[in-house]
Parts: C-alpha cells; sequence; structure tokens
C-alpha cells in the first residue's frame, strides 16, 4: 500500500507537470521549438546563466573547501557558531538574500561597492545561495580521514603541501565534485536572489528570469527555455550519479 | 601556531564575514535605525498579515504530506525491493535541481487556460491557477526531498535488525513502525521537518509563476517583498525581509539543536 502511494505520489506531484512542461515545448513541432530556444535573447540568457553558475560554482568549491577545512581540522572560540552560519544560506529566502546583498553592495553600500544590476552582483547573489553545498559533502570526508595516512606522509619527508596534494585531496575530491555539482545545479535555475537586480535583457538576464518575463505574453518561449534548463538539470543529476558511483566502488575496493 | 593555518582561517572567516553575516548585519541595523517606524507599519498592515497567512497555510498543507511521503519513500528505497527503485531516487532528487521558475511554469501548463486539465476544472468552477491550491501543489513540489534525503540514511545506518526481531516476536507491521522504526529515525525526520518548513516559508519562483501575486488574496510573503520593492517603499521591503530572516534565524538555531550528531563539529 505505501509502495503506492510513494509511485502515486511521485507520478501526479513530479512527473505529471513535468510531462505538461515537455509536452507544450514539443507540441508545435520541433521547428517552433528550435526558432523559440534560438531567439537572441534566449540564447544569450542561457548562455549567461551556464556561465554564471560555472563561476560561482568553481570559486564556491575553492572557498567551501577551505571553509570545511578550517571546521574540522582548526580550533578556535566561536566555532560551533561559525557552523551554524553556514546553513543560514539554506534557510533565508532567497529574495531576502536578494535585499542583503543588494543593502551592502548596492548603491548606499557603506564599503563604496555597486554590484547591483551587473553581473558582478549576479555572482554575489550565487555565492550566497549555493555556499553551504561544497562544505557540506566536504566536511564530513574530512571528520571522517584517517589522520595516520598524513602523518605516515610527513614522516616519509613529504612537506604539508605535497601531503594535501598526496593524501588528503583525492580523498576529498569526490566530496567537492558532488558539492559543486549540486551547487551548479542550484545556481543554474536560481531566481529568488537575483530577480531584483538581473533583468536587463543581454546584460544581466538570466534564464530563470526570461521564463519568468515570459511566461504570460510568450508561453511558448518560456517553456522551450525551460526545456533547456530541465535538461541541464537532468544532466547534472546524471553527473552527480556517476560521481557518488564512482565514490562507493572507491570504498568497497 | 603556524601561520598557514592562520591564514587559511582568516580565509574562510573573510569569506563568511564579506558573503553571509556583514550583509545580515548591515540589514538588520538598518531597519532598526533608520526604518524601525515604516517597518512596523509595514508588517502590521493587513495585506502583509495576509500575505503571511497564505505562506503559512501552503506550509502547513506541504509540510506533513512531504513528511508522511518521505518517511514511506524512505523506508521503501531502503527496506524493500522493487522495479524502478532507481527511477524513485532520480525523481525525488530532482526538485533541488529544478528552477523554480521551471516548475511554476510546468503548473502553469497543466493547470492554465489551454493546459491539460485547465479547461476542465474551470468549465466545473475550480479555480486552480492563480488562487490558493496552485500556491499549495508548487509549495509540495519544491520541498519533496527534504524528509526523504534525510530520513534514508539514517534508515541505512541503523539496520533492519532490531525490526527483524520486533517481527520474530510476533509485532505487526505497524506495531514494529510506531515502536522501532520511527523512534530510531524521530531526528532525522525532526531535521527534515525542518528543512522542508523553511523551504516552504521562503519559495519564491514557483509561486510567482502561478500565483498571480494578487494582494491580499494569493500574495505570499516573498512576493509582499518584491511587491514592496516595486513600490519603492524601503520601510517595506526592510519590515517584511526581517520578519523574514527573524524566522529563518530560529530556524537555524533548531537545526543545530537536532542536527544528527555525528556532522557535528
Amino acid at each position: 500500500m505505501s509502495l503506492g502511494f510513494v509511485a502515486t505520489f511521485i507520478s501526479v506531484v513530479i512527473a505529471l507537470p513535468i510531462a505538461a512542461l515537455v509536452w507544450a515545448s514539443v507540441k508545435h513541432g520541433g521547428t517552433s521549438f528550435w526558432a523559440a530556444v534560438s531567439n537572441p535573447e534566449a540564447v544569450s540568457a542561457l548562455k549567461l546563466s551556464v556561465m554564471i553558475a560555472a563561476i560561482a560554482a568553481a570559486l564556491n568549491a575553492v572557498f567551501g573547501t577551505v571553509t570545511a577545512w578550517v571546521l574540522v581540522r582548526d580550533d578556535f572560540r566561536g566555532k560551533s557558531l561559525v557552523n551554524a552560519v553556514i546553513d543560514l544560506p539554506f534557510a533565508l529566502p532567497t529574495i531576502v538574500a536578494g535585499l542583503l546583498l543588494l543593502t551592502f553592495y548596492g548603491p548606499y553600500s557603506p564599503v563604496g561597492v555597486d554590484f547591483a544590476f551587473s553581473r558582478a552582483g549576479i555572482v554575489f547573489a550565487l555565492l550566497f545561495v549555493t555556499l553551504p553545498f561544497v562544505v557540506r559533502t566536504v566536511q564530513p570526508v574530512l571528520i571522517e580521514l584517517d589522520r595516520e595516512m598524513e602523518q605516515a606522509a610527513r614522516s616519509l619527508g613529504a612537506n604539508e603541501g605535497t601531503t594535501f596534494r598526496r593524501i588528503v585531496l583525492p580523498n576529498i575530491l569526490p566530496g567537492i565534485l558532488s558539492g559543486v555539482t549540486m551547487a551548479f545545479a542550484r545556481a543554474v535555475g536560481e531566481i529568488g536572489s537575483i530577480v531584483l537586480i538581473a533583468n536587463r535583457p543581454f546584460r544581466t538576464e538570466m534564464a530563470s528570469v526570461f521564463i519568468l518575463n515570459h511566461v504570460a505574453y510568450n508561453t511558448s518561449a518560456a517553456a522551450a527555455v525551460s526545456v533547456v534548463l530541465l535538461s541541464i538539470s537532468f544532466g547534472v543529476l546524471l553527473l552527480l550519479g556517476c560521481v557518488r558511483r564512482f565514490t562507493t566502488r572507491h570504498e568497497r575496493t | 601556531m603556524n601561520v598557514r593555518r592562520l591564514s587559511l582561517r582568516f580565509v574562510a572567516l573573510g569569506y563568511l564575514l564579506v558573503i553571509l553575516l556583514a550583509p545580515l548585519g548591515l540589514m538588520v541595523w538598518r531597519t532598526l535605525a533608520y526604518h524601525a517606524d515604516a517597518a512596523w507599519k509595514a508588517v502590521s498592515d493587513p495585506m502583509t498579515v495576509h500575505a503571511f497567512e497564505v505562506t503559512l497555510e501552503a506550509t502547513a498543507i506541504a509540510v506533513p504530506l512531504n513528511t508522511v511521503f518521505g518517511i514511506l519513500c524512505g523506508l521503501a528505497i531502503v527496506r524493500r525491493r522493487f522495479p524502478g527503485k532507481g527511477l524513485v531516487n532520480a525523481f525525488i532528487d530532482l526538485p533541488l535541481a529544478i528552477s523554480p521558475v521551471v516548475v511554476g511554469l510546468s503548473f502553469f501548463l497543466l493547470f492554465g487556460r489551454t493546459g491539460w486539465f485547465g479547461p476542465w476544472l474551470s468549465s466545473h468552477g475550480y479555480q486552480v491557477l492563480f488562487a490558493l491550491p496552485a500556491i499549495v501543489m508548487v509549495t509540495v513540489f519544491v520541498s519533496v526531498p527534504f524528509v526523504a534525503r534525510e530520513v534514508i540514511p539514517t534508515l541505512r545506518e541503523i539496520g533492519d535488525e532490531q525490526e527483524q526481531a520486533a517481527q520474530t516476536l510476533g509485532a505487526s507491521g505497524w506495531q514494529t513502525f510506531w515502536r522501532i522504526t520511527l523512534p530510531s529515525i524521530r531526528w532525522a525526520v525532526v531535521y527534515g521537518v525542518v528543512l522542508t518548513t523553511a523551504r516552504c516559508l521562503g519559495e519564491y519562483g514557483a509561486v510567482a509563476v502561478v500565483s498571480g501575486n494578487i494582494e491580499g488574496r494569493t500574495q505570499t510573503a516573498t512576493l509582499r517583498v518584491q511587491d514592496y520593492y516595486e513600490n519603492l517603499s524601503t520601510g517595506g521591503i526592510y519590515g517584511v525581509s526581517l520578519m523574514l530572516a527573524a524566522i529563518a534565524v530560529v530556524t537555524l538555531i533548531l537545526m543545530s539543536i537536532v542536527k544528527p550528531r555525528e556532522e557535528r563539529v
């Protein structure tokens, strides 16, 4: 009985709406779908989304790994507070996140920088909302990591840099990769934190904003771009599955 | 104390300060120092109160539904073998990877004038799109994974020996669930519920597409923020945002209290 509930729930709540979306974008044939996605504004929005999401995910790969390292290996007062703060982007409504950044990096910024309505501003917003992903995937791996391997490397004459590169990095790499993949997936479709600042076509209009702007009067264009974003999501999930499979196989041997 | 360690600490804490804490602190300070009166007026505005009510209604429906689903789905994935299990596993991750706007558009196409169910529903007098039902449905969609994703690893970890022992001693499936399984996964469930609630309260993108943003009717709390932003009402933006941020901080405190032990540092 519970299996039936699970199957029904997934088909009705998740699969049915997605089927409606895919159907709406292909029912007028491939030519009109292609015309909708190859419209210059749509292409520019999709390119911008992928590019900026990749930049944000890459930056958070570095800063997220450093943060996870500091949380696990370093010790200082207030560390548990810092650890709790990492989850703030998960708890805070994204539109409020956008507003916070507009307050700090907008026209009335106390630090004298104005990133509002620019691509740099979007990167900041995406860094904010995707910050926890890499930290939270690398942190548990670092906690579990056997310190003896590192000690052995050090006693055999490897310096700190070599030990990190040859011992620690290969172990945490799957964690970093799955964190980065999730961060990218989240960033590429992000809407709430950027909607207030990223709406100039060809300059700062992301794919998600393009969809929101076109829902009412050009639904088929919005549907076509949505299907592209949806395929990116599927691709990312597949990649994530591969990373996870690789990791577990690695553990078994 | 070596230099490398200190510089790494400096980078990590500096990054958190620049991205998270300084902007949050500045917003709280500006609201309380410069816009306290206007913010209070905006928060106590009947339209704002109504917006929070709509958000709470959607949350109150989505959270129990996704909690039951999350537990059942976790049990099915971990404890049973059935065809299509990989597919179920992939589908529950989908809402994490799909853009909320795409979710909104999907429901828009399902219930809109030319959608699959739209014409039938409107000819029978049901209003789904631009009304509460659509808001509830997209909220359910975006918050599907959280309970299931917390419950699955915990179920794997505890194993099924105690459940088998209970069954051998003559307990029914129902008894085993209430006496053995649920108590051992309860913190994972609570953590998942907290995450689900936070996600429901903060939902913006999908709701923006399907709600129609009608003030006093289908406007949610996050849409209210956008409304004040578009009307250039600084006090309104800061007031509603501060209230949402306060809810987020409470959520954060709850999360750190119930967080599974092994993840603590």
